[in-house]
């Protein structure tokens, strides 16, 4: 890492999080104005990006090589008060709550208490959703059945394909030229909404490019006043690549860099869309662009390495946008959840590694910064050399980067009908979720508890924290006489619960199609300019709407543990063992030893264990997949929890598997903390039962110590345990590699471990940032590995 | 017909070549001093106190250690990880105790291994018969060979037995040409001393390159507990552990034998 780059991951570090006023301010200015009323919301909406683009401070940075903040400074982040306006308290809980915090000035404060507020209060889509739930849907949300995504975000949850990285906004604006000129006002009805989509697609694309321009001004004043002959010569280089992307296809990888960052602060200012916005197949996309640079000798590696190392810098200067309730809960972080693919296939299937695959692995290793998320994608196809040197980064200790299995995404991908080119030209973004990537809006809306259903079904329907008749009635305890009877009655409470969720879903996704379209997220997504429909409306090739489930070893393991003692031992009746969760075990130490200890559990090639697993995962699947949205397009599964198994465990009581009222769930489809006793190929035995092809994707976290990679046999080992789930389907895998000491004496001395950052579930965090409860969570599963 | 084992671990990645399966026999002729296994050595089931923590409550209870299995009960659990074998160059691994100890069912357990094309390494303290290793050396692959003390002497007095039959057995393993890797725990002021040292570089020297391949396995009292919750004595001897300097410099040593050395299992 050269000197300017230091001191640009320095001051990144360093920058603390603020919010800013400034988007609140320009929004709610661009809607006082009284002129709006006349056009489709679709055009007020390209016209509102256009104003705040028009009107927003242009940062600059010293010595930096990538220029553009979405804020007015690094970190200094945005408010979107029309999805959701943050109350004067939500502003002081920001300001002083002791994670994940934002420092919010009195400027800004005044800025909410006298302009935004006034003019948002009751105009928010946040309080449009809740005006238009059901009554049962409230009740299922506050309880902690589900989440809900697009409360305080919009859909998003997407990633620029490979083509727009040869694709200038001229041209898009040729072909959306073209579009309008081919509707038909006879035949077709929906022509008046398709030109007002395609008009309002033309406004952004000439709103970003005219933000371009605005940082071309903006170098080339600072290059008349610079004094420094070579940063002179820089700041001059710059504005020309400012003048040139992203209106047109970019020609270098400085280009093609500024291009795609264009037009990732296009998407994240239009909206807060979840997930940020995702370069995608960097090394795949960049490479062309980078061996023609090299023929032509205008790049060296060390060239390439210092605008990647810059990029990466501006990821790092983006944290989420501030989230609060039950939101936050689930996903507290300010990780934004941008994740950079390195590997995998090319459009015809050959292996993609590249030179710039190893380079981009160098920029992970040596940045080591929470954002962007990174991962590599790793095919049959690709060299074990590759999957190595990832390794080498992941035994660093830092948690990135995550390993996807390029052969299973693709299998996903045509299974839920995508052609087998947008399948290979797909990965995953955000924590481990398959997409199609510049094809495809796969939004996620929220997480399911699938243990709380079988606390439901034991309680006929009632829930214990709140003794209220929260679902439906499925039958007192004593009346199940077999297994199956019980299960019977949790499939019920699981099938209830995911009506509910589903008919909330397509109000919200109606209610975003129709209020809050996103034209410029729209003409970089294929389909929407052909099919003049917006991206929040249907507008893309393919649509998926996923249900997250949460708690796939828990249940299992409970289900287990019912089965085992009260069903096939007959050691305890149900009505008594529910007694013993009620007393939250109080008095039943031994039951609760012989829970933990002596009852079959998932995670250890069990078939006792992980056949209940398969028989939740079809319940899962069958109550979800397939299920139509009201954009039309498909629900689907996949099993991840994001920091979610914390708020959910939190809203359940003791459950069967001995886990005591309100402690985390286990995360993912990983066995259940401390439950696997089997090593990792049973775990990895166990975990490939599951039926991952018919999944968007799955979570598999290994915690490992540092000495099973201490040397190349350790980690060529590793590597083949990793292409051993990979052979078996397996979606994903992660390590984490830390010690118990480190993680104490972090505890104890956050000041000293400003730069810990320890595996989560599907991303990395700041130890510090953390929740102490699941802080604990950590350091009790890396004991239990190392011991 | 049923071996005497005493656990079966996967993802063993230090006793041999790719990712393993080792099958842990119950019964050893020899009764090392510094025995991290203790549970090993007696060829019979015995119980041992098992303490586990339940929150803040230690439950206390005794568990018998050691079960029997038939031949194709092990092979069947070896073979849950194959696909593991197959992407790594891995197999299964028989240790304990001795498993030459029990060299009918290991006769059988190798043959239905070699029959279903698994790798097979047999992690031995060279002490059986030459009867035996013939027939078991005709079924594996590999044998991890322990090489524990120079001096007969010595030898006698910290595992029990003479160290004759032992390197006699070493040499035929050579002779028959059968691939071999060795394995030394490195116990301080026992087999670090300067003659051991020699005497060692000695039979190295020799075996090289026949022989290429070392193990240094550095003596820890993790196991002390167990000596404990077996109910046998543990103070006859106290060991220490040994320093990362001495382990380099008898890593060196031996290394410019030729021999590729690795401390560590």
């Amino acid at each position: 890492m050269n000197d300017r780059i230091k001191k640009l991951r320095e001051a990144s570090l360093n920058a603390e999080c603020k919010i800013s006023a400034e988007r609140g301010l320009l929004v709610t200015e661009f809607y006082s104005q009284n002129n709006l009323m006349p056009e489709p919301i679709v055009i007020q909406r390209a016209n509102c990006l256009k104003y705040i683009l028009e009107n927003k401070n242009i940062y600059i940075g010293e010595d930096e090589l990538i220029v553009g903040e979405r804020g007015p400074a690094p970190k200094a982040t945005p408010t979107y008060p029309e999805i959701n306006l943050h109350s004067m308290s939500d502003l002081d809980i920001l300001n002083t709550r002791n994670k994940v915090w934002f420092i919010v000035d009195a400027e800004t404060k005044e800025a909410y208490r006298d302009i935004i507020i006034p003019f948002w209060k009751g105009k928010t889509n946040r309080e449009r959703i809740f005006a238009s739930l059901s009554p049962e849907w409230k009740e299922a949300y506050a309880a902690g059945v589900f989440t809900e995504f697009q409360e305080q975000r919009a859909p998003g949850h997407t990633v620029l394909g490979d083509r727009m990285f040869r694709t200038g906004l001229l041209d898009i604006q040729v072909e959306i030229e073209a579009a309008i000129a081919s509707l038909d006002f006879v035949n077709d009805p929906k022509a008046y909404e398709r030109k007002a989509e395609l008009e309002a697609m033309n406004i952004a694309a000439k709103a970003v490019m005219r933000y371009a321009e605005r940082h071309a001004d903006k170098l080339e004043i600072l290059a008349k006043n610079c004094k420094e002959p070579q940063r002179k010569d820089e700041l001059l280089a710059m504005a020309a690549v400012c003048r040139r992307v992203p209106a047109h296809a970019p020609e270098t990888i400085h280009e093609a860099l500024q291009h795609y960052w264009f037009i990732h602060l296009g998407v994240i200012t239009e909206l807060n869309p979840w997930d940020s916005y995702n370069p995608g197949r960097l090394d795949r996309s960049l490479y062309p662009i980078y061996k023609k640079q090299l023929e032509e000798g205008t790049i060296t590696e060390e060239d390439a390495k210092e605008l990647l190392q810059a990029f990466w810098v501006k990821f790092n200067n983006h944290p989420s946008p501030p989230k609060v309730g039950i939101t936050a809960e689930e996903s507290n972080t300010y990780t934004d959840f941008s994740l950079i693919n390195v590997g995998g296939v090319n459009a015809d299937g050959s292996d993609a590694v590249n030179d710039l695959s190893y380079i981009i692995l160098d920029v992970i290793e040596e940045m080591r910064l929470l954002q962007p998320s990174s991962m590599v994608q790793l095919s049959k196809k690709n060299p074990d050399r590759f999957i190595h040197r990832a390794l080498r980064i992941v035994k660093t200790g830092f948690g990135q980067p995550s390993i996807f299995n390029t052969d299973a995404i693709v299998q996903e991908l045509m299974r839920q009908g995508k052609s087998v080119t947008d399948a290979r030209n797909g990965g995953c973004s955000g924590c481990v979720e398959t997409g199609a990537f510049g094809t495809e809006a796969y939004i996620l809306s929220g997480y399911f508890n699938i243990p709380k259903m079988l606390e439901l079904a034991l309680n006929n329907g009632v829930d214990t924290l709140t003794g209220k008749q929260l679902g439906p009635q499925t039958g007192e305890a004593e009346s199940f006489t077999t297994f199956q009877e019980l299960f019977e009655a949790f499939k019920k409470q699981v099938n209830h619960f995911i009506d509910i969720k589903i008919k909330g879903n397509n109000i919200i996704h109606s209610i975003f199609a129709y209020h809050m379209p996103v034209p410029f997220l729209s003409l970089l997504t294929e389909d929407c300019i052909k099919n003049g429909r917006d991206y929040n409306a249907g507008g893309a090739r393919y649509n998926s709407t996923y249900i997250q489930g949460v708690g796939l070893g828990s249940i299992t393991d409970c289900l287990s543990a019912l089965k085992y003692h009260v069903f096939d031992n007959g050691s305890i009746k149900l009505t008594d063992f529910i007694q013993v969760l009620k007393n939250n075990f109080e008095g039943a130490e031994e039951f609760r030893n012989e829970l933990i200890y002596k009852t079959p559990k998932f995670g250890n090639d069990d078939s006792y264990a992980d056949d209940l697993a398969l028989d939740v995962f079809e319940v899962y699947y069958d109550a979800i997949n397939g299920r139509p949205t009201s954009i039309g397009g498909a629900h689907r599964i996949n099993l991840l929890p994001t920091t979610c198994h914390v708020y959910f465990g939190k809203m359940i009581g003791a459950l069967p598997d001995g886990r005591k009222a309100k402690q985390p769930l286990s995360e993912g489809i990983s066995p259940v903390q401390g439950a696997d006793t089997k090593g990792p190929t049973a775990v990895i035995r166990s975990a490939a039962k599951l039926d991952h092809i018919r999944t968007g994707g799955t979570l598999l976290n290994q915690k490992f110590s540092p000495s099973f990679f201490d040397d190349e046999e350790s980690i060529a080992k590793l590597g083949s345990l990793v292409r051993s789930y990979f052979r078996m389907d397996g979606h994903h895998i992660q390590f984490n590699v830390v010690s118990v000491e480190t993680l104490l004496d972090a505890q104890k001395h956050p000041e000293k471990y400003r730069d810990l950052i320890v595996r989560v579930a599907g991303y990395s965090d700041y130890f510090n940032d953390l929740g102490e409860d699941l802080q604990n969570e950590i350091i009790h599963r890396t004991a239990h590995e190392s011991a | 017909m049923k071996g005497l084992l005493f656990d079966i671990r996967h993802y063993a990645v230090h006793d041999g070549p790719g990712i393993r399966t080792t099958v842990f026999l119950k019964g050893c002729p020899l009764a090392c001093s510094w025995c991290h296994n203790p549970e090993s050595q007696l060829p019979a089931t015995e119980s041992m106190i098992i303490n586990r923590r339940v929150g803040e409550v230690l439950h206390e209870t005794s568990e018998t250690v050691g079960y029997y299995s038939t031949p194709l009960e092990v092979v069947h659990e070896i073979e849950k990880s194959r696909l593991f074998f197959d992407e790594s160059g891995g197999g299964g691994t028989f240790s304990g105790g001795e498993p030459m100890m029990q060299p009918e069912f290991m006769d059988e357990v190798l043959t239905l291994c070699k029959d279903r094309e698994l790798h097979t390494a047999v992690d031995t303290c060279g002490y059986v018969s030459v009867e035996t290793l013939r027939t078991i050396a005709a079924h594996t692959d590999l044998f991890l060979f322990d090489l524990k003390v120079m001096d007969l002497a010595k030898h006698i007095e910290y595992t029990g037995v003479s160290n004759h039959l032992i390197l006699n057995n070493l040499e035929l393993l050579v002779a028959m040409k059968k691939k071999i890797w060795l394995r030394m725990p490195v116990i301080p002021g026992v087999n670090d001393t300067p003659e051991e040292v020699a005497a060692f570089t000695e039979l190295l020297s020799g075996l090289y390159p026949s022989v290429d391949r070392l193990f240094l396995l550095p003596y820890h009292a993790a196991a002390k507990s167990k000596y404990k919750r077996l109910g046998l004595e543990t103070d006859k001897y106290t060991f220490s552990q040994p320093d990362t300097e001495s382990l380099n410099t008898l890593k060196n040593t031996y290394g410019k034998i030729g021999f590729k050395v690795r401390i560590g299992g």
